[in-house]
């Protein structure tokens, strides 16, 4: 009796893991980041960056204290992610390192509209042609839907399959 | 005030649950505490919560200077724009294909004596005034003054109402109408807001001089002094004590931190 006892436990404490695995394929994969990692731990800054950059943009812009390490200018020194040609990205690609956590929790970054999105010295007219970074508007119409689903599809894309493959096993 | 983490991927199931309990206030406060004794290491400033090194360390505005700019006008020359292509250059703007709306941080002015017939050429910008009509009219404090006598706005909070636009005797300011790519690191400028003549602030907080001044010496007019108008040894501070000098508009008593000499 113990011994099934044991038995269930372990299979329950399974499924609990793979149920945990299976969601977390639903985050936000965090680029990684170059450099010596923050000393009060990535935790820290996720949860607290926006007070920490907010309380130094005051200091700099108002009282002229430039040594402060929450500058935006800092961010890009570790966290400027480049695409599959070694290019750096903006703001407007998806793979950008602010919005990969600020789509996901759909908070809109208005940062952008008058700071680069990229570290200072890349051209970044060069990068996007035409258009505008700074302008995150609202999809519309069909195309805007369009974009909604096939963003969506690809943040879910690994939950779906595994789902599929379930649904395929018990038939 | 309360924080809930999503799950991290990579952590194992018992430290994500330990990611999911809430931040308090206290915390918070603990964390920043500790931001400023971890990141003292040699060469590294930061800021933190209540107090920064940087801040006690003096690296900050100084209300015992008053920054200032005197223009000979003799010594500008009319074909000359280098003073603007320097700014240009410097802080990201120019470019726009609408000069009715586009931004102008710092323009030439003609200036013609009927009489005479005579004409010769200023730079204008930001004059910086000791009493700013933009500061007073701003309803969100954005536009502001800094200690050391430099007039910016505060683009976290300008909200574009274009008051302190209308306020200035001088029109110095401009607004933005595009959206804009590729700012300078220094020098950030969206849509939907005001700006004008920084006195390239972060420069002059680097110990530098504006990009005007350095380019109009450049050029070899050196039309344009920067100084510490509060310090009676400086350049800038001298020639207005041995020249005559104006202020433009003195008639409202802005007390401007740019002086123009020889002109008219």
């Amino acid at each position: 009796m113990a011994r099934l006892a044991v038995i269930l436990a372990l299979l329950l404490s399974l499924a609990g893991i793979a149920q945990a695995e299976e969601r977390s394929s639903l985050l936000p994969a965090v680029p990684q980041a170059s450099g010596e990692p923050h000393p009060e731990g990535s935790e820290f800054w996720r949860k607290l960056h926006m007070e920490l950059m907010r309380h130094g943009r005051d200091m700099t812009v108002r009282d002229g204290v430039r040594p402060i390490e929450a500058s935006l200018k800092g961010c890009f020194d570790c966290h400027a992610v480049k695409d599959d040609h070694g290019q750096y990205v903006t703001v407007k690609s998806e793979t950008h390192f602010c919005r990969v956590c600020h789509d996901y929790a759909a908070v809109k970054v208005d940062c952008f509209m008058c700071h680069r999105s990229t570290p200072d010295g890349v051209d970044e007219h060069a990068i996007e042609g035409e258009g505008h970074a700074g302008l995150m508007t609202t999809p519309e119409g069909e195309e805007g839907q369009a974009a909604v689903a096939g963003y969506l599809d690809r943040l879910t894309r690994p939950a779906r399959r595994a789902m599929t493959t379930t649904a395929e096993a018990e038939q | 005030m309360t924080f809930r983490m999503p799950n991290d991927v990579k952590q194992p199931p018992a430290q994500r649950a330990a990611n999911r309990a809430e931040m308090t206030r206290r915390d918070i406060l603990r964390s920043g505490a500790a931001v400023a004794s971890l990141t003292l290491a040699p060469g590294v400033t930061l800021m933190a919560f209540g107090g920064s090194p940087a801040e006690a360390a003096g690296a900050k505005a100084d209300a015992g200077k008053r920054w200032g700019l005197l223009i000979d006008i003799s010594k500008c020359k009319d074909d000359c724009t280098a003073c603007i292509s320097a700014c240009k250059t410097e802080n990201g703007w120019g470019g726009g294909d609408n000069p009715e709306t586009d931004a102008q941080w710092i323009r030439k002015v003609t200036l013609k004596n009927t009489a005479t017939g005579h004409t010769e050429t200023m730079p204008m910008m930001c004059q910086h005034c000791e009493k700013p009509p933009c500061v007073d009219v701003c309803p969100t404090g954005a536009s502001m003054k800094r200690v050391d006598g430099i007039v910016l706005v505060d683009k976290h909070r300008c909200i574009g109402c274009r008051y302190c636009m209308m306020a200035c005797p001088y029109k110095a300011r401009s607004f933005v109408h595009e959206p804009v790519i590729n700012q300078k690191a220094d020098a950030p400028r969206g849509v939907g807001t005001v700006e004008s003549c920084t006195l390239c602030v972060h420069r002059v907080d680097a110990g530098g001089t504006p990009a005007c001044v350095e380019a109009c010496a450049a050029e070899g007019h050196g039309a344009i002094i920067f100084g510490d108008l509060k310090d009676p040894t400086s350049d800038i501070s001298k020639r207005l004590a041995d020249y005559p000098s104006v202020a433009l508009r003195p008639d409202l008593d802005l007390n401007p931190g740019v002086r123009f000499t020889n002109l008219g």
